[in-house]
């Protein structure tokens, strides 16, 4: 649950979400970001008093559900056209750096 | 000959009748873009090259006797979100700097096969996060009417492209009202069409339950032949309504005699005096056209703010775990795949994008998620049910586009949430997935333009375009518009 709205986040908890979204941050960064989102989320305290419990989330505006297609091979995308764009491929594939690294 | 034409509509009817050259059109547009463009900064690529190579075509196809389309040799200008096959398209983004989409997104595809002609690719704030245009990787869009004040956004490129006369039409992409905010803040006309109605295949996905595509123009008969044109089903996006283009040319001479125009009686407080002056004409001008004010309340409008703050950078947390160096844009390496994601992410994103990847990874995280985006989620729902309500009793509402005319460049830059506070009037409407539409209506004293939201209901958009040609004609025939 939130904290106290004084104390809406930590600098730890923060740190602890740029690991999440796979972003480095520096220490400055995440003191600057702890004042802004604390800020926000103070802001965002509006709709805590609201009684929700009987409401039904609402996850997009429209009722469509999954929608199929028959399964027919068409064309897809080019593969030299595709592999063009990357930042390094070799042998039709993508290219990256080990996956079992230094930081495990 | 008459005039040039400088609609759409116009440019259109001369060059399928052969009495207007596309080619010339373009080069008219073209010029004004080399003259004034380093003032404005409204795209981050003008393709000048392939935009003669489609006129010219336009212009063989006239002359050996066949039809171009109902956009023929019509400039237009795209939002830099929308991928362009072979063209570069960056979200104004470094992480995606270089980048050459391999397909066309469907608007791109449907406007060239009607005969439309791209001149190049806007500046938007970076994944389309922001009010100002401010937030770009490649610098602020200033605005055509003022070059000290802001364009808006996300979609102040294609405003301003509009604005300065550098297309007639252009195509922006409203997640929060990043089409209808800056078409009021430069004075042209906005719309933002109900979710589903535009394929969004080829739009680069911001948030997935909000985003739409949807046109600018200078007059509102332009909007809804674009909106015609880009509308209907695609089987490539799976949240397409499946039914034909939207009919909107047919009703914009309709009279509004009978209409019932909603007013707010709880709408958000903090509007501008003279943005607040220029929403009384508006009822005013309608009332006296024949059409009936009806008070409505909606209480949880005012909640909108926060749901959408929560709701959209939830999504776009998740949108943008994309961008991770391995199949497009920019790569920072590193020893392992991990170390390069977060190097990679840390050089290629600005400020206000990770931010909001921030706010929405806590609100979507363990322990935090019931408390923040699963209580947003509800709140989307009541502010939904008040609408239904309120469109039991009115078949449009009437309200400001934003609440305060153009801003000047950095006055807001350095507080996030004085920023997001500009869309206390447009985001409702994403979180109901309704229409809504910015009509240019007078200025403020300061000479700045005001615009007035028409919104509607789910599929509105008849009534919604008919209100807002109504506002056009009376702007026209009393002569203030400048």
């Amino acid at each position: 649950m939130p904290d106290t709205p004084s104390e809406r986040i930590s600098a730890a908890a923060v740190a602890k979400v740029a690991r999440l979204a796979r972003l480095d941050v520096s220490d400055d960064e995440i003191t600057r970001m702890t004042g802004q989102l604390a800020g926000m989320l103070e802001h965002f305290a509006d709709i805590d008093s609201l009684d929700l419990s009987d409401v039904a989330p609402m996850t997009q505006p429209y009722p469509l559900t999954n929608v199929f297609r028959e399964d027919v091979v068409a064309p897809s995308l080019d593969r030299d056209e595709v592999l063009a764009n990357a930042p390094a491929a070799e042998d039709g594939r993508f290219r990256v750096p080990p996956i079992i690294g230094l930081d495990g | 000959m008459s005039a040039t034409p400088s609609t759409a509509f116009e440019i259109a009817a001369a060059v399928r009748a052969g009495s207007v050259r596309a080619i010339d059109v373009l080069e008219a547009h073209l010029g004004r873009i080399a003259a004034r463009e380093t003032d404005i900064h409204a795209f981050n690529l003008v393709t000048a090259d392939e935009a003669r190579a489609a006129a010219t075509r336009i212009d063989d196809m006239v002359a050996a006797g066949r039809d171009p389309g109902p956009l023929a040799g019509v400039p237009i200008a795209l939002k830099d979100n929308m991928c362009t096959r072979g063209v570069p398209t960056t979200c104004s983004s470094r992480i995606l700097e270089g980048w050459k989409p391999p397909y066309d997104a469907t608007v791109v595809s449907r406007l060239a096969e009607m005969g439309a002609v791209s001149v190049g690719k806007t500046n938007l704030d970076e994944f389309a996060m922001g009010s100002s245009t401010e937030n770009s990787a490649f610098g602020v869009t200033l605005n055509p009417r003022d070059t000290s004040r802001v364009a808006g956004g996300s979609s102040g490129g294609s405003a301003a492209a509009v604005a300065a006369a550098f297309a007639p039409v252009s195509l922006g992409s409203d997640t929060g009202g990043s089409i209808r905010q800056p078409a009021a803040l430069c004075g042209v006309v906005g719309v933002k069409p109900t979710y589903g109605t535009v394929s969004r295949y080829g739009l680069v996905a911001f948030a997935s339950s909000l985003d739409q595509i949807g046109p600018f123009s200078v007059d509102v008969r332009d909007s809804a032949l674009i909106l015609e044109s880009i509308s209907g089903h695609d089987a490539l996006d799976s949240t397409s309504i499946p039914q034909g283009p939207l009919d909107l040319l047919s009703v914009l001479d309709h009279d509004v005699k009978g209409m019932r125009i909603g007013r707010i009686t709880d709408m958000p407080e903090g509007a501008d005096p003279d943005v607040l002056g220029r929403l009384e004409a508006a009822f005013d001008a309608l009332r006296a056209a024949g059409a009936t004010i009806v008070d409505v309340e909606l209480p949880s409008l005012k909640y909108g703010l926060t749901a959408y703050y929560l709701i959209a950078p939830a999504e776009a947390s998740s949108n943008l775990a994309r961008y991770d160096g391995v199949r497009y844009g920019c790569r920072v390496d590193a020893v392992d795949t991990n170390s390069m994601y977060m190097a990679t992410r840390a050089a290629g994103f600005g400020d206000e994008v990770k931010r909001r990847i921030m706010l929405g990874t806590y609100a979507l995280s363990a322990g935090y998620y019931d408390a923040y985006y699963g209580k947003a989620l509800k709140v989307r729902r009541l502010i939904s049910d008040d609408f239904a309500r309120a469109y039991g009793k009115a078949d449009v509402l009437l309200t400001p586009t934003s609440p305060i005319p153009a801003f000047k460049v950095g006055e807001k830059a350095d507080d996030p949430l004085s920023m997001y506070l500009c869309d206390v009037y447009t985001i409702p409407t994403n979180l109901a997935g309704h229409p809504a539409m910015s009509v240019p209506f007078g200025d403020s004293r300061d000479g700045l333009p005001i615009g007035v939201q028409v919104m509607a209901s789910t599929l509105g958009e008849q009534p919604m375009f008919k209100v807002a040609s109504a506002l056009e004609r009376h702007m026209n025939s009393s002569g203030v518009r400048s």
